[in-house]
């Protein structure tokens, strides 16, 4: 008998059939895909994406060339030199970060002590040749120009935990 | 000499009307090629709850012509150790023969290009000649992974021609002809009346056949990415690979267009009534390869790949009895009840 049920479910194709009926109804279920890039997934405000230097609100750059993230950057992307300005601060002449170099930790924005160097929300950053992603710090600020205020309403979201 | 005689009976008139016969069919048939891709992917994407195409032009609708052009654009690559000539000739063997079956295909009464009486012969014969393509281009590739790729499709479309074969015995023992017109007329009236019918189970033989010919899922050992790369094609690229890719899927048009003529009634429409009867028969014989097509990629979004033995199990042990003795009935039951044709 179980031969029998067997070699009738073989020849009546009765397993394929099942499984065909199934793959016809997911052709008429919602697409679960997310339509980017027309439509995103949310982010979390802890997420690292592109790095910016930010400036205080009177336009005065925040980084004071304490060096840290230099320091700690496993990947040694970023570089830094520095020299007293004008008025006697302290203040960066360049700084550098190779982008294809970083590994997104976040130690730099952890190690900041005045939250000057931060990793933005932006993920789309890929460029058409390599040397664009040597990022120097006129880009870097405009990074922070552009990203202030997500990056202010990210930093804010965090600060309980911090 | 008036028009009409220059085209029935000069031979410069005779040439034109055969290069614009061959255009009417080879132009669509492109046309219907790469929306064949497009329409595989929508529907492989909705199974698996994606979008599929949806970025170039409105819902997707020219990815296939950005494919062709980035096809056409990029450069040929034959590898050093390869046979040039056979390299080059593969890929255009095989989409030739996907191509040239199409002369004996009625698309509606008398649409035919060649009216021949052998015509289910012609069809068998060219659609056992692809796998020529196939082989040459496993073995002028030199690599082990084509190499291995051609083997496996040789010995599977050999394997599944037989029954394929039986199939076609059974239909023109029904018909009584081997011209594909006169099959399809043996079927006139609603979808009651076609052979899918009373040849059910060939029907089925006959589309899993076709699935093994076409090196489609669950058949599509030649190419299995997991274990040969991409099987006997790994070493082509840019056009020489478009035209495998062509073939492949004009072979997957011309496979559902023969299961129309011979299971499905060719360009009868399903109800022998109007207001039915009013679309052209041709409307009505692309529905029905459409459909044939869908349950193509269908079952490309269902199936899993069969094991090599046990593809060759379910052909020679399974399909080959079986369509047999599908044979050694239908035969008697003409014999016996007088069924068959006049």
């Amino acid at each position: 008998m179980a031969f029998l049920d067997r070699t009738a479910r073989t020849f009546l194709l009765s397993e394929i059939v099942a499984g065909f009926v199934l793959t016809l109804k997911y052709i008429f279920k919602p697409k679960v895909t997310v339509n980017y890039p027309f439509e995103k997934g949310p982010l979390s405000p802890r997420f690292r994406g592109e790095h910016a230097l930010r400036r205080y609100s009177n336009g005065e750059e925040r980084c004071i060339a304490c060096k840290l993230c230099e320091a700690i950057c496993p990947a040694l992307a970023i570089t830094i030199e520095a020299e007293p300005r004008a008025d006697g601060s302290r203040r960066t002449t360049r700084y550098d970060i190779d982008m294809t170099k970083c590994i997104y930790c976040g130690y730099c924005q952890e190690s900041c002590p005045v939250d000057a160097i931060v990793e933005g929300p932006n993920f789309e950053f890929s460029t058409e040749t390599r040397e664009e992603l040597m990022y120097d710090k006129e880009k870097l600020l405009a990074n922070g120009d552009r990203w202030e205020a997500e990056i202010a309403a990210n930093l804010a979201a965090e600060a309980p935990y911090r | 000499m008036t028009l009409a005689q220059f085209f029935t009976t000069h031979w410069l008139g005779h040439l034109i009307v055969m290069v614009a016969q061959c255009l009417a069919i080879v132009v669509p048939l492109l046309v219907a090629v790469a929306y064949m891709t497009y329409a595989d992917r929508k529907i492989w994407a909705a199974i698996q709850l994606r979008r599929g195409p949806n970025v170039v032009g409105p819902f997707g609708l020219l990815q296939p012509f950005a494919d062709g052009l980035k096809l056409v654009l990029k450069e040929t690559i034959v590898p050093s150790g390869a046979n040039k000539v056979l390299f080059v000739l593969a890929p255009m063997i095989t989409f030739i023969t996907a191509l040239i079956a199409w002369a004996v295909v009625p698309f509606d009464d008398g649409w035919v290009v060649a009216d021949i009486n052998v015509g289910i012969l012609y069809l068998f014969a060219i659609s056992s000649l692809g796998v020529y393509g196939i082989m040459i281009a496993g073995w002028a590739s030199n690599s082990k992974y084509a190499f291995l790729g051609a083997l496996r499709s040789a010995a599977q479309m050999v394997s599944y021609e037989v029954s394929i074969g039986f199939v076609l015995i059974t239909v023109l023992l029904c018909a009584g002809s081997l011209n594909l017109s006169a099959i399809v007329k043996a079927q006139e009236g609603g979808f009651w009346s076609w052979y899918w019918l009373p040849l059910f189970p060939m029907f089925i033989v006959f589309f899993i056949s076709a699935l093994a010919e076409t090196n489609r899922t669950p058949f599509d050992l030649p190419m299995s990415e997991a274990e040969l790369v991409a099987g006997f094609h790994t070493e082509y690229s840019a056009m020489t690979f478009g035209l495998f890719f062509l073939g492949e899927y004009a072979n997957m048009i011309l496979l559902s267009g023969m299961g129309a003529v011979l299971f499905l009634g060719g360009w009868y429409s399903p109800l022998p009534f109007a207001p039915f009867t009013w679309i052209p028969g041709v409307v009505w014989f692309a529905l029905k390869i459409a459909v044939l097509l869908f349950v193509f990629s269908w079952t490309k979004g269902t199936v899993p790949r069969y094991r090599y033995d046990q593809l060759m199990r379910l052909g020679w042990k399974v399909f080959l009895p079986f369509s047999l003795l599908w044979v050694a009935l239908t035969a008697a039951a003409i014999q016996l009840f007088g069924w068959g044709p006049g």
